[in-house]
């Protein structure tokens, strides 16, 4: 199968970093997110955590023009809805093929069936609840069919109890509130989740606040902290008493 | 004269609805079968065929004999047929339609013939022109192509005559460039003067493998095998024509004369015997022999031109999985055709018109761009589920809902984002939506509207319902 790596090579490679972060190129290829059904969360850090790894493996690469798998089965879509082509990310909206699969079993079907396809970037699941189908022998199957074709798989389980499972990360995630936007603090703010690892190979266990800023997956810094490293034109939006803008600008 | 006049005339009348499509299919497979009298044939529509018997003729023992074959093989399919032979295509045609009168039904004009003599009692409709220049034509007083092209016919020469003839006509239809609107052109074309490109039909059979069994089969094992043979058999078929099968039909005859169908389309074109059996193995699983199976066929009936390419060296295929139109043919046949989708917009402000899904590997169509302003929801749910307001805010908002059983309190929202009904596609009552995003005391945000507003008089007061889900 695969060549084995030269000692040398393996000497050479860096030792995993034990807390996880954003960014980090060697992303397991099968993770799981537990999230409840009545938000979009679980399927919000599913996409950036695939957009994150992707972004990570590619870098350099130019732009990645590969399809991106989302399957979902029905009482998921029932709890959970479709995607919506303008709340997807830019460049992934004509890349999204969505399988609606009535089972189950056909959802896991469908699912290996894209950890398969060699032309896939990733491969995104959802699945309600803890059926019968995917078992420990159906999860280990789906593990080892992404890492021998290197696709990786990122399956959502709505609400789930965390059962027996060979992922190689396992997340819980919740929506968290979100920071205020700057020009209306009334408003709701960029994604924002409070997301725990509680199970993986290389990192320890722990929890963060993730936000994704249709930009990049990030740590989400204390709001004091944000406010003032944002750059902060307010000396133009002062009141313009006695002077003109431009010769305050000048000045 | 309406259906029903004409009933009233004759009650007996027998009505038979028009086909026009049905009657081109059934011309288009007559002019296929008429080239048993010559190598290629043109279609005529709505009712006419050309078939080109250049040196042909002597296989059937001359032309009369070819004319009378021609005239007993439509008579013994029930088809009434006037047949002309002529050396250009325009007066086989003026022949076949007015040429009753000139000769037996079978008139045949020789090479040798001095066409223009001949014809010239002929009315000016055998120039097959458009009805409006007959008008103009009937106008001018011109009835026979004799008096089109300036001769008589009764023998005497006249150059001068039939020059000035041709220049009227020059100048008076100069301006018309298709020929059925051009009688010099089409006189031309008749004399054999211009020539007359025909559009020849070309019948292209479908790719079709059989295989008859001396014995019935009544195991699957078998049964697999057969279709895994035929599948080789069809990718040598379509390997010859430099084709690729879009949908493939799989036919196994019954000894009982049962013919089972087993269809299957395929996302892109290909010809892999493997990817094909594989397909089609898990579409027979419910396929009942019977007393057995005796013959099976594989028939490509949409094929697409796809070229010969490498083939995958040593076993790189293996560690790279399957290419991404396999994948989703496999999908396909498993979960339907319906299921494996990809999103496109559509020209619409709804959110739930403004998404189309279409199969995966079709091209998107265009579209307009999105306003980068919207701020869309990660997920829609498949249809706006209502909500029960507890408390509301004085401008309307709620403070307070209950969704799917448990109550939220709203902290954060931004809106209203209004969509007016489609009045061109829906109802005049139809209300319009104000849509809100907001964020409740968990974290969790959504997309809320509002349909209608109090006081528009199209309904009490309006409710609210929960569309989309943010990330």
């Amino acid at each position: 199968m695969f060549p084995k790596p030269s000692p040398a090579r393996v000497l050479s490679r860096p030792l995993p970093e034990t807390r996880w972060r954003p960014g980090l190129t060697a992303q397991p290829f099968h993770s799981e997110i537990f999230a409840p059904a009545g938000e979009a969360s679980g399927a919000g850090l599913a996409l950036a955590l695939a957009r994150d790894a992707l972004a990570a493996a590619g870098k350099g690469q130019g732009e990645d023009g590969r399809h991106v798998l989302w399957v979902q089965d029905c009482k998921a879509i029932r709890q959970g809805g479709r995607p919506c082509l303008g709340g997807l990310p830019p460049d992934w909206r004509h890349r999204l093929i969505h399988v609606v699969a009535a089972t189950p079993e056909d959802a896991l079907f469908a699912i290996e069936e894209g950890v398969r396809c060699r032309d896939l970037a990733c491969v995104i699941g959802e699945i309600a609840g803890n059926p019968r189908a995917l078992s420990f022998t159906a999860s280990r199957r789906l593990s080892l069919a992404a890492e021998r074709h290197g696709v990786a798989l990122w399956l959502v389980r709505l609400d789930a109890e965390p059962d027996l499972s060979s992922a190689r990360m396992r997340w819980r995630v919740r929506a968290a509130p979100s920071p205020p936007p700057r020009w209306n603090a009334a408003a709701p703010g960029t994604a924002t989740w409070h997301a725990e690892l509680f199970r993986a190979r290389a990192h320890a266990p722990g929890e963060w606040m993730l936000c994704d800023d249709k930009t990049a997956l990030a740590i989400r810094r204390d709001p004091e902290e944000e406010r003032a490293a944002t750059p902060d034109p307010v000396r133009l939006a002062r009141p313009t008493v006695g002077r003109s803008l431009a010769a305050r600008v000048r000045a | 004269m309406l259906l029903a006049d004409a009933r009233a005339l004759c009650p007996d009348l027998a009505a038979i609805p028009g086909d026009p499509a049905g009657d081109l299919a059934l011309l288009e497979k007559l002019a296929l079968w008429s080239q048993r009298w010559g190598p290629w044939s043109a279609m005529d529509p709505p009712d006419g065929l050309l078939v080109d018997i250049t040196g042909v003729a002597h296989l059937f023992g001359g032309e009369e004999a070819l004319l009378k074959d021609v005239a007993g093989a439509f008579a013994a399919r029930g088809l009434m047929a006037r047949a002309a032979l002529a050396p250009t295509a325009g007066s086989a045609w003026a022949l076949s339609h007015f040429g009753a009168h000139y000769g037996q039904p079978g008139a045949i004009l020789d090479a040798g013939d001095d066409p223009l003599r001949l014809l010239c009692d002929l009315p000016v409709a055998a120039l097959r022109l458009d009805a409006d220049i007959l008008t103009v034509l009937r106008r001018l007083g011109i009835k026979r192509l004799g008096a089109l092209a300036g001769v008589t016919g009764a023998g005497e020469e006249d150059a001068s005559r039939e020059a000035a003839a041709r220049d009227a006509l020059r100048r008076r239809f100069r301006n018309h460039r298709s020929p059925t609107a051009n009688p010099l052109l089409r006189l031309d074309q008749l004399l054999g003067r211009v020539p007359e490109p025909l559009l020849p039909v070309v019948a292209r059979p479908m790719p079709m493998v059989q295989r008859r069994l001396a014995d019935p089969l009544r195991h699957r094992a078998l049964l697999d095998r057969v279709v895994a043979d035929l599948a080789s058999a069809m990718m040598r078929a379509l390997e010859a024509r430099g084709e690729g099968a879009r949908r493939l039909e799989l036919a196994l005859w019954r000894v009982d004369g049962e013919v089972l169908m087993r269809r299957i389309e395929l996302a892109a074109a290909t010809r892999e015997a493997g990817h094909i059996t594989r397909l089609f193995a898990g579409r027979l699983d419910d396929v009942e022999a019977g007393f057995g199976i005796e013959t099976v066929q594989l028939r490509a009936s949409w094929s697409e031109p796809l070229a010969l390419s490498q083939a995958d060296l040593d076993a790189a295929a293996e560690h790279h999985g399957t290419a991404l139109a396999a994948c989703i043919d496999r999908l396909t046949v498993r979960l339907g055709p319906k299921a494996v989708t990809r999103l496109v917009a559509r020209a619409s402000h709804l959110p739930e018109r403004a998404q189309a899904w279409q199969p995966p590997l079709d091209p998107a169509p265009p579209s307009q761009g999105a306003l980068a302003f919207h701020a869309r929801p990660l997920k829609l749910l498949e249809r706006p589920e209502p909500i029960a307001v507890l408390y509301a805010s004085p401008d309307g908002l709620p403070q307070r809902f209950r969704w799917r059983g448990s109550v939220r309190e709203v902290v954060r929202a931004a809106g209203p984002e209004r969509i007016a009904p489609e009045w061109w596609r829906e109802r005049s009552t139809t209300r319009l939506r104000d849509y809100y995003r907001i964020e409740d005391a968990t974290g969790a945000r959504y997309w809320i509207y509002r349909l209608g507003i109090a006081g528009d008089g199209r309904g009490g007061v309006p409710d609210w319902f929960l569309q989309g889900l943010y990330a």
